[in-house]
């Protein structure tokens, strides 16, 4: 028997016993996955196929649920609305964590401070920002139009002109853009250096410095908060339900703020509608896809990988 | 290739499929309907029964829930506080452990029992002889559905008009001119007691309390939002369309809703800045709850009160509340019965309020009355009331007057539902994205259309 026979036996057994080794150490994520995600992802494919109002046995019904979603106006409101405020909301909160971000890396003192106090509204819980939007953006006699007034400015009625309630949304937003800018800069601190002395030397700027080096080089950072946030603004529910649905007005409701999650918690938890609800899930399980799909392609170029492009 | 990965693939796959094989609810029919002989007045009670959704946290609670507590003869009573969560309720129903009982307002009691979420207590009130005449026969069709009661009414609520004194006396007003009987009025008092100097809104003139107070309005002029049968919506009835478009030329008047809501909003409404106490606000419908509450935090406030009337001159008020449900699969709905009664009945009432009243006065106030479900218990509570002197006095007999002139919506599969397309359809008119007629038309469709499943949904289960 030549030695290149036996060895590869030996190798299958060690290459087995380590694929074992590995599984059993990363069982309890893989339990934890079947049973709180797998489980209920699968269920939910069944579900959205019957008429389920949690308390009596699913039954049946093929693709009705599918075929209402084309038929119901508010899926299409509710989608719109939700694109709508992705649009808005996630440029706003890139250009914002990164320009804060460019701040503190510039600091030179207290850099530790800056990074908590810019971090700390991010642990504020969403039902409180979505009461806190309702005070600050009260047309009336909140903080924002207070300030507008400052310059002669007569704000809009941000709570409840159909208009504006989007945009309050997105700028209630950027309360939370504290973990973005500490993400940012952890990319920030990551640049080498002689290459900003490099261009020193050429005597590039500092805008040109910043668009033609930093960026670039965090482009891999920005390109995972950019598709992070998207997906979050596609799921975007606390805060706009708090202000416009639940705590915060019980019985006032806005349109506008109707985005898709809302309207599947609504079916889901207080219509219940269990088996439409699901359906609503799948097909905003495929818009995300889809969408996250065509950022990676389209922003391809846009990333430089210091390896090399994957 | 069968390498080990794909083996434990394949056990992963395996193992998610029959995890959801076994996934389904608990079946309509799976819990057996309690008879009458599990409900005895004479027996006792042991072990711990949980009651979703109540806490006492007032003395009005407290005493009702020790004397409640009592009667079981010895079972403990677990409160799970906090509004009723309906998915954690409905959740644990499905998975064969629901709490004992749960506290529900009464128009979420039809969809409840519709989907099999609650028992009937026909059995109970049998059982434990409860007299259901003693309950306020409005708060009782609430919670009556398909011939059946449900729920045990428990606290009620009415709607009376209530206005800033000074600033009717200021315009040359007086309470006639907000109370409802006269529209045109409404609108004359609202300009007049309006202020906004500079196009900024300082004093709201009249509030007529949209998207809330919808009902109110229609009833006024003898419209119905629902049929008698609660299988009807009657959304877009002209009286309906009439209704809205008056509430909202309210606003209109006075610079329009977002104005006003934005105003209404910044109010400290159950703090000493309230609306009242600050002269911000003319008059509005409002329920008679806050009578107390504000003779609570600003019993100086140059307040006036009246019921809520009709054109006709006629006192009118839209009746809501709460109630006492048990649940499917309750596992002592004996003591659940037994405690729901006690909760409700005239003397526990009477307890209840006695405590109030020796608060009040150990705090040099007055007892300004408690609203119940239950007719007898309210006469008897009204017997006890110590005046407060007047705005206060006027302000609990408008409340009192209005409690035996009041109408309710019958119970439904599809409250929420039905709720949502009404009140969706006044927010679009305030919003200024719709016409009421518009507005009203679509909502009755898309009420309609919930009805009517709800109701096939009732009719297939129960056939």
């Amino acid at each position: 028997m030549s030695p290149s026979r036996t060895r590869a036996p030996r190798r299958r057994t060690t290459r087995f016993i380590e694929t074992r080794a590995a599984l059993l150490f990363i069982s309890p994520w893989i339990i934890g996955f079947l049973v709180f995600t797998a489980w209920p992802v699968i269920n939910s494919a069944y579900l959205s196929l019957t008429d389920y109002d949690v308390i009596n046995d699913p039954s049946y019904v093929g693709f009705d649920n599918y075929v209402q979603l084309f038929e119901d106006p508010k899926v299409g409101l509710a989608l719109w609305n939700t694109f709508v405020f992705a649009v808005l909301s996630v440029p706003a909160h890139l250009v914002v964590a990164l320009g804060l971000a460019l701040l503190l890396n510039g600091a030179s003192k207290a850099t530790g401070f800056f990074r908590t106090a810019f971090f700390l509204p991010k642990m504020t819980p969403p039902v409180a920002i979505g009461i806190l939007l309702l005070l600050l953006f009260n047309g009336q006699d909140g903080l924002i139009n207070a300030f507008l007034g400052v310059f002669g400015i007569d704000g809009p009625a941000w709570t409840t002109d159909p208009n504006w309630v989007k945009p309050a949304l997105v700028l209630m937003n950027l309360w939370t853009v504290g973990s973005s800018v500490v993400i940012i800069l952890a990319a920030l601190r990551g640049v080498p250096q002689e290459l900003y002395d490099s261009a020193l030397v050429d005597g590039a700027g500092w805008w040109k410095r910043t668009l033609r080096i930093t960026v670039p080089m965090i482009s891999p950072t920005l390109f995972f908060l950019f598709i992070v946030d998207s997906i979050n603004a596609l799921q975007s529910f606390t805060e706009a339900y708090t202000a416009f649905f639940g705590a915060g007005n019980t019985t006032y409701s806005n349109d506008a703020a109707l985005f898709y999650a809302i309207y599947l918690f609504q079916q889901a938890f207080e219509f219940l509608h269990m088996g439409y609800a699901s359906a609503l899930a799948w097909l905003l399980f495929i818009v995300i896809m889809a969408i996250t799909g065509v950022q990676f392609v389209v922003t391809r170029r846009f990333v430089h990988y210091e390896g090399g492009n994957p | 290739m069968r390498t080990p990965l794909v083996r434990w693939s394949v056990l992963s796959v395996s193992l998610a499929l029959a995890l959801t094989s076994c996934a389904k609810g608990t079946g309509g029919a799976s819990a057996p309907t309690p008879t009458a002989g599990q409900f005895n007045p004479g027996a006792t009670y042991s072990g711990t029964i949980s009651a979703m959704g109540f806490g006492a946290t007032d003395e009005i609670g407290s005493t009702r829930v020790d004397l409640a507590k009592k009667s079981l003869g010895g079972a403990d009573v677990k409160l799970v506080e906090g509004d009723l969560d309906i998915q954690q309720f409905l959740s644990s129903v499905a998975a064969g452990d629901p709490p004992d009982l749960i506290y529900a307002n009464r128009d979420q009691i039809g969809t409840f029992a519709s989907r099999g979420a609650i028992t009937p207590l026909t059995a109970c009130v049998q059982g434990e002889q409860i007299d259901t005449s003693m309950y306020n026969k409005d708060a009782l069709s609430q919670v009556t559905f398909g011939g059946e009661v449900w729920a045990i009414p428990e606290f009620n609520q009415v709607q009376i008009t209530m206005a800033n004194a000074d600033l009717l006396k200021d315009a040359g007003l007086s309470i006639e001119d907000v109370n409802g009987s006269s529209w045109d009025k409404i609108t004359a008092a609202a300009k007049k007691m309006l202020k906004a100097p500079g196009g900024k809104l300082q004093v709201i003139g009249y509030d007529s309390k949209l998207p809330e107070f919808l009902p109110l309005w229609a009833k006024s002029l003898g419209a119905d939002l629902l049929s008698a049968d609660g299988k009807t919506a009657q959304l877009n009835s002209p009286q309906v369309v009439k209704a809205l478009e008056f509430a909202v030329s309210i606003y209109d008047a006075q610079g329009g809703f977002a104005k006003v809501k934005a105003l209404r909003d910044s109010a400290d409404f159950f703090g000493k800045g309230n609306q009242y106490a600050k002269n911000a606000l003319g008059a509005m419908p409002m329920e008679q709850w806050y009578v107390n509450v504000l003779n609570d935090v600003s019993p100086k406030a140059p307040l006036a009160f009246d019921t809520f009337r009709t054109p006709e001159g006629k006192p009118l008020a839209y009746s809501s509340g709460s109630s006492w449900a048990i649940p499917k699969g309750a596992k002592n709905p004996g003591a659940a019965c037994r405690f729901a009664k006690t909760m409700t009945l005239v003397d526990t009432w009477k307890a209840a309020a006695q405590a109030r009243l020796d608060k009040r006065k150990a705090d040099d106030k007055p007892f300004t009355g408690i609203l119940t479900g239950n007719v007898k218990a309210d006469a008897e509570i009204e017997q006890m009331l110590t005046s407060g002197g007047e705005p206060w006095d006027s302000g609990v007999k408008a409340f009192y007057e209005a409690n035996k002139n009041t109408f309710s919506l019958p119970a439904n599969p599809a409250d929420k539902e039905f709720k949502d397309a009404w009140q969706g359809a006044v927010n679009r008119v305030l919003n200024g994205q719709d016409k009421p007629q518009a507005a009203l038309d679509k909502a009755q469709q898309d009420a309609q259309k919930a009805l009517d499943e709800a109701w096939a949904g009732w009719t297939k289960r129960t056939n």
